[in-house]
C-alpha cells in the first residue's frame, strides 16, 4: 500500500490569448506516489511545466481536479508542502548563499539557531559547505543551482517540484548534478516531480516517466522504469536503459511530436 | 583616476580656451567703444587686455569668475566675516538648505507614491498622467503661487522654498522607483509565492532591495532638479538671500561677474552633492554585495 502524494483527474487548463484558446493541459490523470520520481518529458508546449505549476498553485486548472498531499494546491503551497527550483538559480545578488537559503526560512518565521542549524544542514546535502559566506556571482552555474535546491530543502517539504533545473548547464556539469540528485533523493525519500526535455536525463533519474505531447497538452505514455535504485552513470550504457529511452522516444513520436 | 585625468583635462582646456576666445569676441564692441570716446588709438592685444579685464562686461573671463569667487568666500573666511551678507558662503547655505530640505520631501514623496502606484491598481491607472502633468507646468509660473498660498496659512521662510524643490524632485524618484520595485521578473515573484511569503515580506526582501540601483540614479537626478527648483524658488519671490537673489541681484544691476561667480557656485554645489550620492550609492551598494 502506498500513499498518493499527488493525484490529477481529467485537469485542463485553457489560455485564452488574442489568437483564440490554447489548450495548455487537456485531461491529464496521473497519479504520483510517496517517494516516487516523475519526469515530465515532451517538447515544448506540451504542458509539462503547465502540469508542474498547477501542482504549485502557480497557474489554476480550468477543469477537472489536483489534490496535494489530499489537499488543494492552494491549502498545500500555504502549508508549505513543496519546495520548487526554478530553471534558472534566482539567487539574489545582494544575499551570500547563506543568506539565500535563510531567506525561506525568514519568511516562514523560522527562529536564528533553527536557521543556522538548517543552513548548514541543506548546504552539506548539496556539497556546498563552506560557501556559505559567498556571493552568487563567486559561484558557478551548476553551483548556484545546486545552492537554490539547497534553499528548496531548507524548510523540509515532502514535495520538491523541479522544473528544468540543469536546462541551462552543459553536459558534463548536469551528468554530476543529476548523480548528485539522486543521492539526495535517495537520502532525504522525497516525492519529486521533475521536468526536462532529455531522454537520457529522464531514464537515468526517474522511478516513472510521464512523456507528454502538445496541442492539446496531454500525457501520451507513462513508463515505470525497472532500473534498480542504485543507479551508478554508467548504467546509461546497458541494455535496459536503452530499452526505456527507446520507449521514451517512441512515446515522444507517438504524440505527434514531430509532426511539423 | 590617471586614466581619466587626462580626458577631463582636454576637455577643461577647451572649455577655457572658447571662454577666453568668446569674451574677446562679446566684449570687443565695448573696449572699441571706449577707445573711440576717449580718442586713442588702442593696438589689438590692448583691446584684448581690455575685454578680459572690464567691470560690466557682456561675458566676464574666467580669472574675472575665480577672483570674485576668491573675494566672497576665501577672503572672507580669512577675514572672519564667513556668513556676513555679502559672502558667497552665506547665500551657497541659504539655497543649500532648502536644496536639501526639498530632496528630502521629494525623495520620500516620490517613493512613497512609487509605492502606491505598485500596489495600488486605482493609482496605477490614474497617478502617472498627473505626476506628468505636474512636470509640463513651468515651475517659474507656479513658484510664486506656492509662497504666497503658503504664506496665507502662516508658512514663510525656508519651507516653502524647500516645497517648490520637492515639486521638481519627486519626479524623477517616481519613475526611477515605479521601475524599481517592478524589476523583479515574474520568477522572483513566483517564488515569493512558492514559499507564500506575505505582500510586505515581498516588498521589503525582493521589491526594495531589487530598486536600489534605480533609486541612487533617480535621486541624483532629482538632486540637481532640488537645488534648480530652490534657485528658481529664490528668483520671482524677491528672496533677499540665497544664489538665486544672487543672480537677480546681479541682473538687476549688471553685475555679470557676480552673477557668473553665483552660477558657477551653484554648479560645484551641485556636482558636490551629485558625487555625495553617488558615494553613499557606492557604499550601499558594495555592503550589497552588488557592486
Amino acid at each position: 500500500m502506498t500513499d498518493t502524494v499527488i493525484s490529477a483527474k481529467d485537469l485542463s487548463l485553457t489560455f485564452q490569448t488574442n489568437d483564440g484558446p490554447v489548450h495548455a493541459l487537456k485531461d491529464v490523470t496521473l497519479d504520483i506516489q510517496k517517494g516516487d520520481f516523475v519526469s515530465f518529458i515532451g517538447p515544448s508546449g506540451c504542458g509539462k511545466t503547465t502540469f508542474l505549476r498547477c501542482m504549485a498553485d502557480l497557474e489554476h486548472p480550468t477543469g477537472g481536479s489536483i489534490t496535494v498531499n489530499g489537499v488543494s494546491p492552494e491549502e498545500a503551497r500555504k502549508s508549505r508542502a513543496y519546495g520548487y527550483v526554478f530553471q534558472h538559480a534566482g539567487l539574489y545578488p545582494w544575499r551570500t548563499i547563506g543568506g539565500n537559503i535563510r531567506l525561506p526560512l525568514e519568511i516562514m518565521g523560522y527562529g536564528k539557531a533553527d536557521q543556522d542549524e538548517r543552513v548548514q544542514r541543506v548546504l552539506d546535502l548539496v556539497e556546498l559547505s563552506g560557501f556559505e559566506k559567498k556571493f552568487p556571482w563567486q559561484l558557478s552555474g551548476g553551483m548556484q543551482q545546486r545552492a537554490s535546491i539547497a534553499r528548496a530543502l531548507a524548510f523540509d517539504a515532502d514535495i520538491l517540484l523541479m522544473d528544468e533545473p540543469f536546462g541551462a548547464l552543459d553536459e558534463i556539469v548536469r551528468d554530476h548534478l543529476n548523480e548528485q540528485l539522486l543521492h539526495l533523493w535517495d537520502r532525504t525519500n522525497k516525492t519529486i516531480g521533475f521536468v526536462t526535455h532529455s531522454i537520457p536525463e529522464a531514464v537515468y533519474l526517474s522511478t516513472k516517466i510521464v512523456v507528454m505531447s502538445p496541442r492539446p497538452g496531454r500525457i501520451s505514455d507513462v513508463i515505470e522504469s525497472t532500473l534498480p535504485k542504485e543507479r551508478p552513470l554508467d548504467i546509461r550504457d546497458t541494455p535496459e536503459f536503452l530499452e526505456i529511452a527507446h520507449r521514451v522516444r517512441e512515446g515522444l513520436r507517438a504524440g505527434h511530436a514531430y509532426d511539423d | 583616476m590617471r586614466k581619466s585625468l587626462f580626458p577631463i583635462l582636454t576637455v577643461v582646456a577647451a572649455i577655457f580656451v572658447i571662454w577666453y576666445g568668446a569674451s574677446v569676441g562679446l566684449n570687443m564692441a565695448w573696449a572699441k567703444d571706449q577707445a573711440t570716446r576717449a580718442g586713442t588709438d588702442p593696438s589689438f592685444s590692448e583691446l584684448v587686455a581690455n575685454t578680459w579685464s572690464q567691470t560690466k562686461p557682456k561675458l566676464p573671463a574666467p580669472h574675472q569668475v575665480a577672483v570674485e569667487i576668491w573675494n566672497t568666500t576665501g577672503e572672507m573666511i580669512l577675514n572672519g566675516r564667513a556668513f556676513s551678507k555679502r559672502s558667497l558662503i552665506y547665500h551657497s547655505w541659504i539655497t543649500l538648505s532648502a536644496t536639501g530640505l526639498g530632496f528630502l520631501l521629494g525623495a520620500g514623496f516620490g517613493i512613497l507614491l512609487a509605492i502606491g502606484i505598485v500596489y495600488n491598481r486605482v493609482m496605477d491607472m490614474s497617478v502617472m498622467p498627473w505626476v506628468i502633468a505636474s512636470q509640463t507646468i513651468p515651475i517659474l509660473a507656479i513658484a510664486p503661487m506656492i509662497i504666497v498660498v503658503l504664506n496665507a496659512v502662516g508658512i514663510s521662510g525656508l519651507l516653502p522654498k524647500a516645497m517648490i524643490s520637492m515639486y521638481l524632485s519627486f519626479f524623477p524618484v517616481v519613475v526611477g522607483m515605479v521601475k524599481g520595485l517592478r524589476s523583479p521578473g515574474m520568477m522572483q515573484l513566483d517564488q515569493m509565492k512558492t514559499w507564500s511569503a506575505t505582500k510586505g515580506q515581498e516588498f521589503w526582501r525582493l521589491r526594495l532591495p531589487s530598486s536600489m540601483p534605480y533609486l541612487f540614479t533617480s535621486l541624483k537626478v532629482a538632486m540637481a532638479a532640488s537645488l534648480v527648483g530652490a534657485i528658481v524658488g529664490e528668483l520671482p519671490t524677491g528672496a533677499v538671500a540665497g544664489l538665486g537673489a544672487r543672480l537677480l541681484a546681479g541682473s538687476y544691476y549688471g553685475q555679470t561677474i557676480q552673477i557668473w561667480s553665483a552660477l558657477i557656485m551653484a554648479a560645484a554645489l551641485a556636482a558636490v552633492l551629485v558625487a555625495l550620492i553617488g558615494l553613499i550609492q557606492k557604499i550601499v551598494l558594495k555592503r550589497m554585495g552588488m557592486a
